[in-house]
């Protein structure tokens, strides 16, 4: 009985969210992406019962949904960690040693770019260019940028991270 | 400093007015500090020195009018934070927190240099005072980064103080479309994505096409890595691409412009949204366009994070909110593109240039450049040049002056090996090219090409076969596998590639690899496919004695091939010091004090440890 409750109190907040969101956008099919980048500002990541809820109001398949979800690269179905980690891999980094400071960083937290450390600390993504070739390589730490980085100062940077509590507790399913 | 605050322009007089009431507001004795927060010397803390600025500029108050300005990259990433002082144009250099208060006190407020924060040439020992003295701003020439580095992007008071909005004023007033298709197509303007396609030709295409309403796009997915010029211009002169899309807009007959920004430039979003805004609430877009008949507003869209949406057709997929995928190009996207109506793409320098070709007319763009590319092109020169950063130069100049004048030549005095240009689909230019004259059709001609305006230099350091992987590598992983030829061609490629770097290449590889190139470039569905083999190709084309290497001696000439050197230690240079023996992770170097230390190459495991380590450099690729 309790458990039915506070899953009906989950939906409407659900699609209260998600009508906000489709309401911005006047409803438009066209603006699916934009749809999605907004959920995942807003949840972190993008929830499976919350994409439900956007192809019921939307009336398209859930299918078409989950092409745009996998094929977008900045898309994640799944939680990410406290802190957003960011390497850049675009070919001035990749030339001056990026290559190397991504595989010690998944050497020493046992994860692989895209993923997440178990204890939810940081997400670690390698992406192609952030466009601050000039002061290569480049790591963003949540939207900070660090330049000339180095396999020690990003382990080092990466082992002063905070874990913060509030960040990965606004998230669904944390 | 708003002077008009919310009041819409209804015609011209009114944009006249508002530009001479901002210039009279002007005094002949303020100051000004601007700040550049491009991404180099925002990555190398300007946003606090542009605090601290405004702090001071604040606390001192009095009679004197001091501005502390934030403006957009003003080009010399290398040498950031940049910070110039007006009046003078002073041109300090690699500011830090603690140089403020002396700047302050002695530039702003009492009007001398402080020397040491000043751009030394290293050849002459020569102090800099303004960025005209410096070697790496004399050979440009600036039109689409005229305003980058001296107005504040996030003010269109800004923007239309120095000029802007003049080029729509008058093809509101004085211009037929068809007059500013003409203009343009004197200017000989070509699409500056990469392509190089007649934009005047673009335009009157979709003009004429069947078909309303039609769209204007403006492509802001800078995808290629090592490319930043879209991003700078996006982030400093936000207002010259919404002119030009208007100018465009008037000259198709479109109401309804896009920009695709790449979803890895938050602050180009921000930085455009707010300029739409500041035009809107203006009267600059929107209904009836300075009290004209002209009614056009611009939305933004990010991307998704997905290379190949760079591509017209794939962009247009991804704005009608599906993946991203190409399509075959047999009915011109001029004629049937974003939703089945004529739509016209264009790079955001394209629409930057706009503005300037209008004002000063297609003769004068002409003027500069090439028989057949005109005016300059905006690029990224980065690796292995000593000043990196934005440049602007007119079409036709050699790379070596590129290379040599503005960049200052190879660093660390190692040898020059190569130039890549185009991005991805581009290719590797060896130092016999270095005169080429920089021009669509002679890079083509090279085997590379202009691209978007990537300029990676590479040095004897430099593996090709490894750079080749890395490209092909990148593709690989960004293309759509919508079409067989790219998604299965690349991932052989790619594996070949992967052998031939491992040691485990053979004999007829790269025939192998020529052969996959030729299918991919004649067969793939879009320019993503078409082109993805140039790096390969050029690669083979110019340094074909670094494949033999790798395949029949099994080494790396340039030894960056991890498996294809050795490490050794100099015994010489080996002061004993025992860093690289306690850094080693598999116990494979020997030695004691005052003993040279020795690697046990049975043991080693090529990590690169000591060498990373090594203070002295005694540790070495053989």
């Amino acid at each position: 009985m309790a458990g039915k409750i506070v899953e009906s109190v989950v939906m409407t907040e659900n699609n209260e969210l998600i009508d906000r969101i489709v309401d911005r956008y006047d409803g438009e099919l066209g603006m699916l992406i934009p749809m999605m980048q907004d959920i995942q500002t807003e949840c972190g990541y993008l929830p499976v019962e919350r994409l439900r809820s956007l192809s019921k109001r939307l009336n398209v398949p859930l299918s078409r949904i989950y092409a745009v979800a996998t094929f977008y690269s900045s898309f994640r179905l799944a939680p990410k960690g406290a802190h957003e980690v960011t390497l850049c891999v675009g070919t001035v980094c990749y030339l001056k040693g990026a290559g190397r400071i991504s595989e010690v960083i998944c050497k020493e937290f046992r994860i692989d770019p895209g993923g997440t450390t178990p204890d939810r600390l940081f997400t670690f993504q390698a992406v192609n260019c952030v466009g601050c070739c000039a002061v290569a390589p480049v790591m963003l730490v949540d939207g900070k940028y660090y330049q000339g980085v180095t396999p020690e100062s990003a382990l080092e940077i990466l082992y002063g991270l905070a874990p913060d509590e509030t960040t990965a507790d606004e998230q669904e399913g944390a | 400093m708003t002077v008009v605050g919310n009041l819409r322009l209804n015609g011209v007089e009114d944009l006249e007015r508002m530009r001479e009431e901002l210039l009279a507001c002007r005094s002949p004795s303020s100051k000004c500090v601007r700040v550049c927060m491009g991404p180099g010397c925002a990555a190398k803390g300007a946003a606090r020195l542009y605090e601290v600025f405004c702090e001071a500029a604040e606390q001192a108050g009095g009679e004197v009018e001091i501005q502390a300005k934030s403006v957009g990259c003003h080009g010399l990433c290398e040498c950031g934070p940049i910070v110039i002082i007006e009046p003078g144009e002073i041109f300090y250099q690699r500011v830090e927190e603690p140089d403020v208060p002396e700047i302050f006190r002695e530039t702003v407020l009492g009007g001398r240099v402080v020397e040491r924060l000043l751009y030394e040439n290293p050849d002459t020992g020569e102090k800099a005072l303004t960025a005209e003295e410096i070697p790496f701003y004399k050979v440009q020439k600036r039109i689409a980064l005229a305003h980058n580095g001296v107005i504040d992007p996030a003010s269109i008071e800004d923007y239309v103080a120095e000029g802007g909005y003049t080029a729509l004023a008058k093809v509101l007033t004085s211009m037929a479309p068809e007059e500013v298709l003409g203009e343009v197509e004197r200017a000989g303007l070509r699409g500056r994505g990469g392509g190089g396609f007649a934009t005047a030709r673009k335009w009157r295409s979709c003009r004429q096409a069947k078909g309303s309403p039609k769209y204007v796009i403006c492509n802001g997915d800078e995808g290629d890595p090592g490319a930043f010029m879209d991003r700078a211009i996006m982030e400093g002169d936000p207002h010259a691409i919404i002119e030009g899309m208007i100018i465009g807009a008037y000259a198709i007959g479109s109401r309804q412009g896009y920009i695709y920004v790449r979803n890895e430039y938050p602050l180009s979003v921000e930085r455009l949204r707010g300029a739409i805004e500041q035009a809107r609430e203006l009267g600059l877009l929107g209904r009836h366009i300075l009290g004209s008949s002209l009614s056009f507003d611009i939305r933004i869209n990010r991307g998704g994070g997905a290379f190949v949406c760079g591509e017209s057709t794939a962009l247009m997929a991804s704005l009608e909110g599906r993946p991203g995928e190409p399509r075959a190009k047999y009915i011109h996207t001029v004629e049937s593109g974003l939703n089945g109506k004529p739509t016209n793409l264009n790079n955001v320098e394209t629409w930057a240039n706009v503005p300037a070709i209008i004002n000063r007319g297609g003769e004068w763009f002409a003027s500069i450049g090439t028989e057949k590319s005109k005016g300059t092109k905006v690029f990224c020169l980065v690796g292995k040049v000593k000043y990196t950063g934005l440049v602007e130069v007119p079409m036709g100049i050699t790379l070596r002056r590129i290379v040599e004048e503005i960049g200052g030549g190879v660093r660390d005095d190692k040898r020059f090996k190569a130039i890549q240009t185009g991005g991805p689909s581009g290719g590797c230019i060896p130092s016999q090219y270095l005169d080429t004259l920089v021009d669509f059709d002679e890079l083509t001609k090279l085997g590379s090409m202009m691209g978007s305006g990537g300029m990676i230099v590479m040095d004897e350091d430099t593996c090709m076969v490894h750079v080749a992987k890395y490209f092909t590598n990148f593709l690989q992983k960004e293309s759509c596998g919508k079409c067989t030829p790219c998604r299965e061609g690349l991932a052989q490629m790619l594996h070949i590639l992967q052998r031939i770097t491992k040691g485990e290449g053979e004999e007829g590889d790269v025939e192998v690899l020529e052969g996959l190139a030729e299918l991919l470039e004649g067969t793939a569905l879009c320019a993503l496919g078409k082109t993805a083999a140039n790096p390969v190709i050029s690669t083979i084309r110019y340094f074909r004695d670094e494949y033999d290497a790798h395949i029949q001696e099994r080494r790396c000439p340039a030894k960056e091939c991890r498996g294809l050197f050795r490490y050794e230690i100099d015994p010489e240079a080996c002061k004993a010091c025992g860093i690289c023996l306690k850094n080693c992770p598999s116990d494979a170097i020997t030695g004691q004090k005052k003993v040279p230390h020795v690697i046990n190459q049975e043991k080693c495991t090529l990590c690169g440890a000591c060498w990373e380590k090594c203070p002295f450099t005694a540790v070495l690729k053989v």
